[in-house]
């Protein structure tokens, strides 16, 4: 429908402006996105690219939202590999290295050359710039940036004669604490779990990188050709999430990603580790006090840096390329930054995108919206390698089997550590 | 009198069976009708709502999806029906060598779906160029191992005498197709064009692989989109869109529910 | 009185349809076979002839290994009870019980419904502590389970959710063949002093035979095409215990991309149907098969 608009505006801007117009470089784009976290995100994006396209008639844009991020990135390299692919998309920052080896993306640095451009570039939080980097190049442009924090339910911290305004701050707190936030019916069954922690999937490999962080290891270096499974920082993070369970703190075997924000709203938890870009979906909708805080850590904060990049990708002409980076600076503007940002809860990825008069306005009104940008410090770059989806299969694997009880820490990590070497060695 | 007893005890069973049986449709039903927040809190005077079909609606392009299932199936009914009448007619009416095998080897289909080889699949229309097309996702589906089967075993029923009272009359092969199969196999075109639609109309993971943009989406991929778990969007949407997008196919099993079981007992399928 | 073909006829009644079936069945399974001797290549990895070390990767595949071992359950776990339960259904639905046709309706409907529709709606009935499951269980006293989030009851759970799609339309096909019971050799047996029990089982079972053959062929061929519920509601986990061979062809080759690997496993998936059928095509009714 969307797209009907956009185009009959654009035909009828051609008409009006006569054929003299045709000679403007135009370029048609096709953008693809992916929605991790509970947000408006959908209306928000189509909203930005409709403004961008509105600015710019010469060009079209089509955004065509792919699912969540796995689907998004298979989505975009099977469309590239049928030689048709998107001209521009946001995907996960680490795919990066899937992406080139893929082939299919040109580095940002190439198309981005002017004083100016190179100004902009360095705009953004260096923290976010890291991972868009390979081998000397600028591949990617930080857009949906986020680290996970912990949220927590005010009310059932007063109710546990808790104080509301000091969340867990160490692991041995998390569980201190959590133990004395659990709630049971008459039954003996747990209403209220003391915290959440999602370990299946994608989702629960992101957060575990955060468990590891804390006790001050990386799962993997920027070579994208280590993987750091087999460690003591690993063992005592899989070690830790036992023992939440164990001590009934929280839900024992595999918790999701996708319901854990509707499990905290329910009250069927008292807190829970998630992505900052749920923020704007709590606030909307828990109806008691909640408040966030670092994600209580092993040996001090620490925490995963995740989200998604904007990519440009190969097989496109230089009008379309021109076309995209414009889009890309549109969508990173600090106005827009400020507006993602708002709507969802993601970090804004730029210095100056705080300082817009409704950033401000939005930090005083939602304090809580600051708490990943100062964790960012704190955080490291998520798990990404070469051949992302099928070595992060193997550290989901480990950490599935043992929170299910099937494996024992040490041994399902020096098995996933096997398996990811074997993988890995031929890219080293 | 212990007559009555199992009555009532099987009364009772077949009631529990289809209560539990309804109960996860229900509660669809009930999260679609109901705002957000009573998606898991039961009350009954909660209010009743019809907005979450029409923010569902609005959310995602639900009419372009609609209009693409509407595509496919037309596309793949009315190629099986053509293609399929006339590999059966062949086998039916012809004598030629290795016919046995050859039809085994049609009848390899039936166990070997296209979903079973999607990589190749995948790889074929990659290079032809048809990924992200309707046409992409209707190829393998075009011949049916199935409906050819369907109709082999109707044609072979069909009376030689006919057959040759038409010849009589002057009647060429494709008359005698026409005025004497086709009339007789009407039930069984029916009863296939059912479930050749419900199953094209459900049909996901192929679709879902060949497809990139809403513009070719149907409406399984474009549902999967919409209720991506990882965005939490809300369960009283997801129900909405849910019920929204099968309520066509229901509806039409629910109008032709009678003729589908009779065709299909004529149809010789036991 | 059968016609020898003419070559203009074949190719318009055979050559020009099966075409097609060839392209998108036949010439895959081969090309399959073909690109499992060859290794994954990539703009970092070039291609190269690898012989048989994809098959030798599959021997020491310890998740091919689960993934196997899953699907076997699924199948030996999904077809009786869909059988057992669509043959109870019809009977119950024949009855003369009062509302039979709002059970049928009640039956039937999950099977209209799309697979992704399906899994949608038990994703919220499973979902632990919130979910109606849930809620149900707890207002019995039991305590909550994690039904898609933990090793034991993951596998189960997809198949709750395949048996709850498939068999109500398995009861179409029963309704229709017990219709076809004719009515006199129930009553002969009655007359001999038959309880239901025993005319069921002596009269009406022997005569379902062909339709359970049939039934139980689209079933088994179901259990292994349909794969729509594992990737929307737990894609595959967790610790692979809800993944079935065509979800990990589907996982490798378009999320791992190795499209080597997937085609190996295709290979392997093509062996595993084809031994099916040939021990159904011996062991079963032969007659029953395409005559």
């Amino acid at each position: 429908m969307k797209l009907n608009r956009t185009s009959t505006l654009q035909a009828v801007m051609g008409a009006m402006l006569g054929a003299g117009v045709a000679s403007v470089q135009a370029a048609d784009l096709e953008f693809y996105f992916p929605v991790g976290v509970n947000a408006p995100a959908v209306a928000t994006i189509e909203a930005l690219t409709n403004a961008w396209a509105a600015k710019n008639p010469q060009h079209t844009v089509k955004a065509v939202y792919a699912g969540n991020y796995e689907e998004t990135t298979t989505k975009a390299l099977t469309a590239a590999q049928a030689g048709d692919p998107p001209q521009v998309a946001v995907l996960l920052a680490i795919d990066i290295f899937t992406l080139v080896e893929e082939d299919v993306i040109v580095p940002i640095s190439d198309i981005a050359t002017s004083a100016e451009d190179k100004a902009w570039m360095s705009s953004f939080y260096p923290s976010f710039m890291k991972d868009a980097t390979f081998e000397g190049k600028t591949y990617a442009i930080p857009f949906q940036r986020s680290t996970p924090v912990f949220y927590y339910n005010k009310d059932a911290f007063r109710e546990a004669g808790l104080d509301p305004d000091s969340p867990p701050k160490s692991w041995a707190e998390m569980i201190e604490v959590g133990k004395k936030l659990v709630v049971k019916d008459a039954n003996g069954n747990v209403t209220r779990w003391g915290t959440r922690i999602p370990t299946l999937g994608l989702g629960g490999a992101w957060l575990f990188g955060g468990l590891v962080v804390s006790k001050g290891d990386v799962l993997s270096t920027d070579t994208g050709t280590e993987a750091r499974f087999d460690t003591p920082a690993a063992k005592a993070s899989l070690d830790f999430l036992l023992q939440l369970a164990a001590e009934g703190v929280m839900q024992p075997g595999g918790i999701s990603w996708g319901d854990t924000p509707k499990a905290f709203l329910e009250r069927q938890t008292a807190s829970m580790w998630t992505s900052t870009g749920n923020l704007a979906f709590v606030s909307e909708n828990a109806e008691f006090d909640w408040g966030v805080g670092f994600l209580p850590g092993g040996d001090g904060p620490g925490a995963p840096i995740g989200g998604g990049n904007f990519y440009i990708f190969k097989g496109t002409t230089d009008e379309e390329r021109a076309a995209a980076l414009d889009f890309i600076k549109f969508m990173t503007s600090p106005e827009n930054a400020a507006v993602w940002a708002i709507a969802t809860g993601y970090v804004a990825p730029r210095p100056d995108a705080w300082e817009m008069p409704e950033m401000k306005a939005y930090v005083q009104r939602l304090p809580q919206a600051l708490v990943a940008l100062e964790q960012l410090p704190h955080a490291e770059r998520e798990f990404a390698v070469f051949q992302r989806a099928k070595v992060t299969q193997y550290l989901v694997d480990a950490i599935e089997s043992v929170l299910a009880g099937s494996a024992e820490p040490a041994a399902a990590l020096a098995a996933a550590q096997k398996k990811a070497d074997e993988v890995l060695k031929e890219y080293r | 009198m212990s007559q009555g007893l199992n009555r009532i005890a099987l009364g009772t069973l077949a009631f529990v069976l289809a209560g539990v049986w309804g109960l996860p449709f229900l509660y669809s039903v009930w999260t679609a009708f109901h705002p957000e927040k009573y998606s898991a809190t039961f009350q009954w005077d909660a209010p009743i709502t019809l907005m979450n079909f029409v923010e569902a609606w609005q959310a995602a392009p639900f009419g372009v999806y609609f209009v693409n299932t509407i595509i496919l199936i037309v596309t793949i009914l009315v190629a099986n029906l053509v293609l399929c009448t006339l590999v059966a007619y062949a086998f039916v009416r012809y004598r030629f060598r290795w016919a046995g095998f050859l039809f085994g080897l049609v009848m390899v289909q039936l166990l070997i779906s296209p979903e079973i080889l999607i990589v190749e699949n995948y790889l074929t229309l990659s290079r032809a160029g048809l990924t992200d097309t309707i046409l992409g996702i209707a190829l393998p589906y075009l011949t049916s191992a199935f409906g050819i089967f369907l109709l082999r075993q109707t044609f072979k029923v069909v009376p030689r005498s006919l057959d040759e009272a038409a010849q009589i009359e002057g009647a060429g092969a494709w008359r005698v197709l026409w005025t004497v199969y086709v009339p007789l196999a009407r039930p069984v075109y029916l009863a296939y064009g059912l479930v050749s639609i419900s199953f094209h109309w459900n049909n996901f993971l192929w679709p879902l692989i060949v497809t990139n943009s809403p513009e070719v989406r149907p409406v399984t991929v474009g549902l999967s989109v919409f209720a991506t778990v990882e965005s939490g969007v809300e369960w009283s949407l997801v129900n909405a869109a849910t019920l929204m997008t099968t309520a066509p196919l229901i509806v039409t099993f629910l109008v032709f529910q009678r003729q589908f079981v009779a065709n299909f007992m004529r149809a010789g399928i036991k | 009185m059968n016609k020898r073909l003419s070559l203009g006829m074949a190719f318009v009644l055979l050559v020009l349809p099966s075409s097609l079936l060839v392209a998108f069945t036949h010439y895959p399974a081969v090309r399959a076979l073909a690109n499992s001797l060859w290794n994954n290549a990539t703009s970092r990895r070039p291609s190269r002839f690898v012989g048989l070390d994809n098959y030798a990767a599959l021997l020491e595949d310890e998740k091919l290994l689960q993934v196997l071992i899953n699907s076997g359950l699924y199948a030996l776990g999904t077809i009786p009870l869909a059988i057992v339960l669509a043959i109870g259904m019809a009977l119950l639905v024949n009855s003369r019980l009062p509302a039979t046709s709002l059970m049928r309706l009640s039956f039937f409907m999950p099977t209209m419904l799309p697979m992704v529709a399906v899994a949608n709606i038990w994703l919220f009935f499973y979902a632990p502590g919130i979910g109606l499951a849930s809620q149900i269980l707890s207002s019995m006293g039991l305590p909550s389970v994690n039904f898609l989030g933990s090793t034991e009851t993951s596998l189960v759970s997809m198949m709750v959710v395949a048996v709850w799609k498939e068999a109500g339309l398995f009861m179409i096909f029963y309704l229709a063949a017990l219709q076809t019971v004719p009515v006199h050799l129930k009553e002969a047996a009655r007359l001999e002093g038959a309880g239901s029990v025993r005319v069921f089982l002596d009269v009406v079972l022997p005569l379902l035979r062909p339709t359970t053959i049939f039934v139980a062929v689209n079933a088994l061929i179901n259990a292994f095409r349909l794969v729509d519920h594992i990737i929307v509601m737990t894609r595959g986990g967790p610790n692979n215990s809800s993944a079935l061979l065509l979800y990990y062809i589907y996982e490798v080759t378009f999320g791992h991309r190795d499209f080597a690997y997937g085609a190996t496993l295709t290979v392997l998936m093509v062996v595993i149907l084809g031994a099916l059928a040939a021990f159904q095509y011996r062991v079963l009714d032969r007659r029953t098969h395409y005559q």
